[in-house]
């Protein structure tokens, strides 16, 4: 079987995501990527040196600079008639574009793949992880999306496959880009940090975020979450949020402070290595799935806690 | 303009789901439903552009069992103007969804389809796209602001990292994300109104549209269950347990 993966990337470097749908892709056959992008020749040289890829696309146009599904999905149209499954990592890039991608292709998708079991048969999680589906496609070309998660990273040095520029499906004139507020922060990136500290409603303000989680986070060179509830009240921007809605993320440690443990935050952390809650309310569901607990008033504990790393 | 807004109706997003026994899905027998919410955030800003002149008439669709009527009612006391309800036993997945919205759209020639990002019973997250697709429309998914002007619609996204804006061709699909609006309750009034607003009663055979499911479950089994751990005593016993998982220096 012959599987495109997507790779994603800002037109200059390429994202880890990318490497776990590699790892996907390579448990169904022979893995090609496709790059598009405008003036992304240096992703394609990156991509080429993934372990494991035969192949590399590069689909260089202005109309692919911003990843607009209408002009992005046509393109990988194309390629499909030449690959047998398509697999984009389940980020807000791939959930974009792929169903579009299977609508043309008149397939059924499948979202946030946990695991291959066969070439037909994949794992999935439903109501917010609260059950895992086994589900069988009777589609002859597979569309999926996975969870990044859940595979692990295809080594992004030692490959050296084949580089092979495509034309372009030209500008369908549908959507253009205007503009983006990307949020920059020194600190990892949520999805691929390997200590998250995140905070919740319990927080009671915005200051005290930024007064007790950050330094906390800082110190542990952890990246910084929050709860929906968070997010919401305005303490933390919206692309912190960790849950069914926001980020899925499977640190080594997740330290959850102040967060009750609602299913949906659940949903996007409990496949966390270690989980540390810190919460003043003994009966918060947050202990049910903590391997260490400890019951205290955040603002105490926090600071002491920096304070002693 | 129009706008039509698809609803589902999922198990309500309060209530824990069991997995049933034979591992066949997730019960829902005698169990809370619901509007998916994120669809009660698509009729909400539906309704504020009719509110604002932007939209003449919402038009809300709900494909599946029978008592899907129940969340047409709903979005009817919101303050949808009529409803369409294509019955169908049984799930029927995105794809099937899309083919049939995208014939509710020819029929009804909508300036906009608002629905919500992902239903919280499969989480797919797909079907805007799709009905996007099958339409050559655009798609503004994930968002968080809407604003129109004349034939091009404005979305800000919800995107990793940040916000994107992009400004897309109208008719267009927009998919919500929870930060667009705080939907409204339905008055008790408007419950009572909405009892006589039209509500038309058709299958996927009206349309002409096959819903035969491409994918079939195998099973349903609940996630490994994690153990709990051990409470630790003071701030003293977390820094050392950190430091003994290497965690802190």
């Amino acid at each position: 079987m012959k599987t495109l993966v997507w790779v994603e990337h800002d037109n200059t470097n390429m994202k880890d995501a990318t490497l776990a749908a590699v790892t996907a892709a390579s448990k169904l056959g022979e893995v090609h990527v496709l790059v598009a992008g405008e003036g992304c020749a240096a992703v394609g040289e990156q991509a080429a040196k993934i372990a494991g890829v035969a192949k590399v696309h590069v689909a260089d146009d202005a109309a692919y600079g911003h990843g607009l599904a209408e002009n992005v999905a046509p393109l990988i149209v194309d390629l499909m008639g030449h690959h047998d499954a398509f697999i984009a990592s389940a980020t807000t890039t791939g959930k974009n574009i792929a169903p579009r991608v299977a609508a043309l292709l008149d397939v059924m998708q499948i979202s946030e793949v946990l695991s291959v079991i066969d070439e037909n048969t994949f794992t999935r999680p439903i109501y917010a992880g609260a059950a895992i589906a086994t589900v069988k496609t009777s589609d002859a070309k597979k569309v999926l999306t996975i969870r990044g998660t859940a595979f692990e990273k295809a080594e992004a040095e030692g490959g050296s496959a084949e580089i092979e520029a495509i034309g372009s499906s030209g500008d369908k004139g549908l959507s253009s880009f205007v503009g983006a507020e990307i949020a920059t922060s020194a600190r990892p990136e949520l999805t691929s940090a390997k200590i998250i500290v995140s905070g919740g409603r319990a927080l009671a303000n915005g200051e005290n975020f930024h007064a007790l989680i950050e330094p906390l986070a800082d110190k542990l060179g952890a990246a910084v979450g929050a709860s929906r509830a968070a997010v919401d009240a305005g303490y933390a921007p919206n692309d912190y949020q960790v849950g069914q809605t926001g980020k899925i993320v499977a640190p080594e440690v997740y330290i959850a402070v102040g967060i009750s443990g609602a299913i949906q935050h659940l949903a996007g952390m409990k496949d966390s290595k270690v989980i540390v809650a810190i919460n003043k309310d003994e009966d918060a569901p947050i202990f049910q799935v903590a391997d260490i607990g400890l019951v205290g008033d955040l603002f105490k504990v926090v600071p002491e806690l920096t304070e002693k790393l | 303009m129009k706008v039509v807004v698809p609803v589902k109706r999922v198990l309500d997003y309060n209530v824990k789901p069991r997995v049933k026994a034979d591992g066949t899905g997730v019960d829902l027998a005698n169990v809370k439903m619901s509007m998916n919410p994120f669809d009660e955030i698509a009729v909400e800003e539906a309704l504020r552009l009719r509110e604002k002149g932007a939209a003449t008439e919402v038009i809300v669709v709900s494909i599946g069992e029978p008592k899907s009527q129940d969340t047409l009612r709903t979005a009817l006391a919101m303050g949808a103007d009529r409803a369409i309800l294509i019955t169908h036993e049984g799930g029927v997945e995105p794809l099937g969804v899309a083919k049939l919205l995208a014939k509710v759209v020819e029929e009804e020639q909508p300036g906009l389809v608002i629905l919500g990002k992902q239903a919280i019973d499969d989480d797919n997250n797909q079907t805007g796209q799709m009905l996007a697709a099958l339409l050559g429309w655009a798609q503004g998914t994930f968002a968080s602001k809407v604003e129109i002007d004349g034939e091009r619609v404005k979305v800000t996204r919800e995107v990793d990292g940040g916000l994107e804006t992009l400004d897309l061709k109208m008719p267009a699909i927009v998919t919500t994300d929870l930060r667009l609006n705080e939907p409204r309750y339905a008055s008790l009034p408007n419950i009572m109104k909405a009892k006589s607003k039209p509500l038309a009663n058709k299958t996927p055979a009206d349309y002409g549209v096959d819903v035969t499911a491409r994918l079939s479950v195998v099973s349903v089994e609940e996630p490994p269950k994690r153990q709990a751990g051990a409470k630790v005593a003071d701030v003293d016993e977390l820094v050392m347990k950190l430091k003994a998982m290497g965690v802190a220096k």
